[in-house]
């Protein structure tokens, strides 16, 4: 990215202005640059935003939350100037643009709103070329681009393009504005509680979607909600927004969730923090702790001294793999070894009940947990099959490990005290 | 003689007389489009202006026909003149009320999507604004029309043209035999037109309003 003098030097200034710096180092790969962005409204005593600067990276999430009256839509409509701030600058992949006209400004932007805000006498494809029309392309390639959109976003062209908004779900709309934000193919986007109106199943659907459309096109998005839970899920980065457009805390999920800045973070994220970060905490990196195992084809005497070691392990079962090393089933190691037998839960190896299976009776395994699925995922499954334990499997379905409770609440803290040293890019406070 | 033997001596008079009537109400109607819109366009967002503009529409309508017509000589004349004028002036509230209303309805989540895409003042306002505000406005034209059409008839006291004249001849002849037929004449010639211009505006309606608009 090519930064012109003008951000050098108002790069240095705040710098130099900085004392407390907490605002980061010069990151040449944010994508935005708030200023000391200052709104105020002639007549009202205090700023609706005070002296915000703020790095939003490019290709990433980053989430404005807070209550409402915050100022986190205030601020996001003060990136595409919807609202003009009274001070301060906006800078746009390295360029200032506080200055510039604000409609060019805004065609490179992407903006949805919650009512969506569909154009209601134009068809869904007239729509999503909007943009691209003012930005003179030629017809073919309009019509191009709006088929490839409305494709992305999951609905047919050929039935949807020439549908008018009314006749859609309130999702489909929400799906068009989406790609009616993505027209113009901006680096950009601005997202104001865009699945907000949605029922919750739905919501979540859009949700999942949009990461996936996200992986995909690795915009830089500014997407705003009051929902707690839907930043931790949608943002790479959140900013918490307190009264009077001030950020509280800017930080990963991750790390607000594991060390909020103060009480009012606390307070909004609120309780279960503990919970939403299992769900935050992919097993692809983590070290999953090693298992009894035994290979489906070995002869009964390899089973039995495996049933052995296990027992001296302290392991309740043995976990069966096949010849490419995937966990097929759970041995039990039963009454010969321990105390405690097993029961018959299909779906993984379960806690002591009276009745359990005899030693040495395999119990199938259905579902073992690969690099995408969260401890949150982990955990779930354990509670509700009643495992006391879960298969770790690795991209290709081969044996990683075994998690179980003790080692799931271990990995919570040790996680916990990577995030809480990482912490250093409080902003704001 | 009859009626219908009556009508058939003077059809002629009575045709010229009711597309004179119309072409009249066409006149003012349209100078009332003219000045009404783009001062609605300008009055819309705001709140004072907006309000005193629709006042003063709102009382220009309160003002007695007959006097109105008289009150218009002094400057213009008799004739077409004070005729077009006064009927301006009437269909200005409908007009401009239904244009300002329409505007408004438009729904504040759309012009901010517009504003947002990167489309100017104008541009929002010829592609996006007037579009969603038509059926409306042309709601208002529609009852401006019907106005137009009745109090046009007072039109023949300031010798101006239409059906009116032949409501005030038979009014001058009363008595005579066929002072009825006269004033039948020119009745039925303005419920006639009425019934025609409805037609055409649920035509223009149907044929105009987006398709995306319609319930």
């Amino acid at each position: 990215m090519t930064q012109p003098d003008t951000t050098h030097r108002t790069t240095d200034v705040t710098h130099t202005t900085d004392t407390t710096g907490t605002t980061g180092t010069v990151d040449d790969s944010a994508m935005i640059r708030l200023e000391k962005l200052c709104k105020r409204y002639p007549g009202q005593a205090g700023a609706a935003v005070e002296e915000l600067t703020l790095d939003i990276p490019a290709g990433q999430i980053v989430v404005f939350v807070g209550p409402s009256g915050c100022g986190k839509t205030t601020t996001m409509k003060l990136i595409n100037r919807l609202i003009e701030p009274t001070s301060g600058r906006i800078h746009l992949g390295g360029q200032d643009v506080t200055e510039m006209p604000a409609h060019q400004l805004r065609r490179r932007i992407g903006y949805t709103i919650q009512q969506g805000g569909l154009f209601p006498h134009r068809t869904v494809a007239d729509n999503i070329a909007t943009v691209p029309r003012m930005l003179g392309w030629d017809k073919a390639r309009v019509t191009r681009r709006a088929d490839e959109l409305l494709e992305l976003v999951g609905l047919d062209p050929d039935i949807y393009g020439r549908r008018y908004p009314k006749q859609l779900s309130g999702g489909q709309q929400q799906r068009v504005g989406v790609a009616r934000a993505l027209g113009g193919d901006p680096q950009v986007m601005l997202m104001d509680e865009p699945f907000g109106a949605i029922d919750p199943l739905n919501r979540e659907a859009l949700q999942n979607e949009f990461l996936r459309i996200q992986a995909e096109l690795r915009k830089t998005i500014v997407f705003v909600t009051h929902d707690i839970d839907e930043a931790v899920k949608m943002g790479d980065k959140i900013a918490i927004f307190g009264d009077g457009g001030k950020v509280l805390q800017y930080d990963t999920p991750e790390r607000l969730l594991a060390d909020p800045a103060d009480s009012h973070v606390a307070d909004f994220i609120g309780s279960g923090a503990a919970v939403r970060r299992l769900s935050l905490t992919r097993l692809e990196g983590l070290p999953v702790p090693d298992w009894s195992v035994v290979e489906q084809r070995a002869d009964a005497q390899t089973r039995e001294s495996a049933l052995a070691r296990a027992a001296r392990a302290g392991h309740d079962y043995v976990l069966v793999l096949d010849g490419e090393r995937r966990p097929t089933a759970w041995l039990t190691v039963g009454a010969a070894g321990r105390q405690d037998g097993a029961d018959g839960a299909a779906d993984g190896p379960s806690d002591a009940r009276t009745q359990g299976p005899a030693p040495g009776e395999e119990l199938p395994l259905i579902t073992p947990m690969g690099p995408r699925h969260s401890l949150f995922d982990a955990l779930d499954h354990m509670l509700s099959a009643n495992a006391s334990a879960v298969a770790v499997v690795d991209g290709d379905g081969r044996f990683r490990g075994v998690l179980d409770m003790d080692a799931v609440r271990s990995l919570m803290n040790t996680e916990a005290r990577h995030s809480r040293d990482g912490s250093d890019a409080l902003q704001e406070v | 003689m009859t009626f219908l033997e009556f009508l058939a001596r003077n059809w002629t008079d009575v045709l010229d007389a009711t597309v004179a009537h119309a072409v009249l109400v066409l006149q003012g109607l349209g100078l009332a489009v003219l000045i009404g819109v783009p001062v609605s366009v300008l009055t819309y967002r705001t709140g004072a202006p907006r309000a005193a503009v629709l006042g003063a529409a709102g009382l220009l309508l309160t003002i007695p026909s007959y006097a109105l017509f008289g009150l218009l000589i002094t400057p213009l004349g008799l004739g077409n003149g004070p005729s077009i004028v006064a009927l301006t002036l009437y269909a200005l509230l409908p007009v401009m009320r239904n244009a300002v209303v329409g505007l408004r309805e438009v729904d504040p989540a759309v012009t901010e999507s517009a504003r947002a895409m990167g489309m100017g003042r104008l541009q929002m306002l010829a592609t996006i604004e007037l579009p969603l505000a038509w059926p409306v406005l042309l709601t208002g034209l529609r009852v401006a029309t019907q106005l137009l059409l009745s109090i046009g008839a007072i039109a023949a006291a300031v010798n101006g043209p239409g059906l009116g004249n032949l409501i005030l001849d038979g009014l001058a002849t009363a008595g005579t035999p066929f002072a009825v037929y006269l004033t039948i004449e020119g009745a039925a010639g303005i419920v006639l037109l009425a019934v025609l211009f409805d037609l055409l505006f649920a035509a223009v309606n149907r044929l105009t309003t987006p398709r995306g608009l319609g319930t």
